[in-house]
């Protein structure tokens, strides 16, 4: 088990560019930080999660 | 009553901040990335808080459809961001070290724009353009601290917009998910309250007080 966002999920074996599409969010409006490291947007089909990893999405929305 | 000289007012900054406070932001720089609803309020915020440099970057001109939430006025649309909100910050802080570029941010040039800068803020509107300065910034430039804003849109409560620290450099403010793609447009006090938050933590981060 992972935990994203701070709630458990089971995504162990899975890369950051599936996780992302499986929970609907769009590469282009994401930073993504793994253990307290912001994952390159290069690494997100390599960077592999395992039992443990805290996966932190944060999510961009328009205005301002 | 005449134009106080740089020494009365610092003097009188440093009454309210005290002098150590005050200091600090005297001698920092702060890059402002998009000076519309957020930019616009949160420079202000800088300047009247005797922020040593403040250097604000847009590529657009003041429309009439910025007057609802934007720090601009009636008689400066049409022109340049930069210029507008230039000469409303030398109103408010004369000796304020304003700097300016008329510019769209974009990766292949932030990192020369920003390099002198200390603390970075992200106030764009989109939410792509969002997103690729603050990794751009994380990735390239992991000095420099980033306060950045997402979900500010509509009419819902001020409350549900939070300040959060994600890493020792990264912070966000808004509420993380009222999109203005959604629906109900941005009103000014909401607005405001984000920017104040964005503003408010980058006094925080100037006086070395890191904590939300």
């Amino acid at each position: 088990m992972i935990r994203i966002n701070g709630e458990k999920v089971n995504a162990d074996g899975k890369n950051i560019s599936a996780i992302l599409a499986d929970m609907g969010y769009s590469e282009k409006r994401v930073a993504v930080e793994l253990n307290e490291h912001i994952v390159p947007k290069v690494k997100y089909d390599e960077t592999v999660v395992c039992d443990g990893d805290n996966l932190e999405f944060v999510h961009f929305v328009g205005g301002g | 009553m005449s134009i106080p000289t740089k020494e009365e007012i610092y003097n009188t900054l440093a009454e309210r901040h005290g002098a150590e406070l005050q200091k600090r932001l005297s001698e920092s720089s702060v890059a402002v990335c998009g000076i519309g609803g957020l930019g616009s309020n949160i420079a202000i915020s800088l300047a009247r808080a005797g922020v040593g440099k403040i250097h604000i970057i847009d590529f657009d001109k003041v429309d009439i459809s910025n007057i609802n939430r934007q720090q601009y006025f009636m008689e400066q649309i049409g022109q340049y961001k930069t210029d507008a909100l230039y000469d409303t910050l030398k109103k408010i802080s004369l000796y304020c070290n304003v700097q300016t570029d008329c510019i769209r941010l974009m990766e292949s040039n932030i990192p020369d724009i920003l390099k002198d800068d200390d603390i970075i803020c992200e106030s764009f509107d989109d939410a792509d353009s969002k997103a690729e300065l603050v990794n751009c910034v994380l990735e390239k430039m992991p000095e420099k601290y980033i306060v950045s804003a997402s979900g500010m849109a509509g009419l819902y409560s001020a409350n549900a917009i939070k300040t959060r620290r994600i890493t020792d450099k990264f912070y966000i403010c808004g509420d993380g998910k009222s999109d203005v793609a959604d629906g109900m447009g941005l009103v000014s006090s909401r607005v405001m309250v984000c920017a104040g938050h964005q503003a408010h933590m980058i006094i925080k981060i100037i006086n070395k007080d890191f904590e939300v």
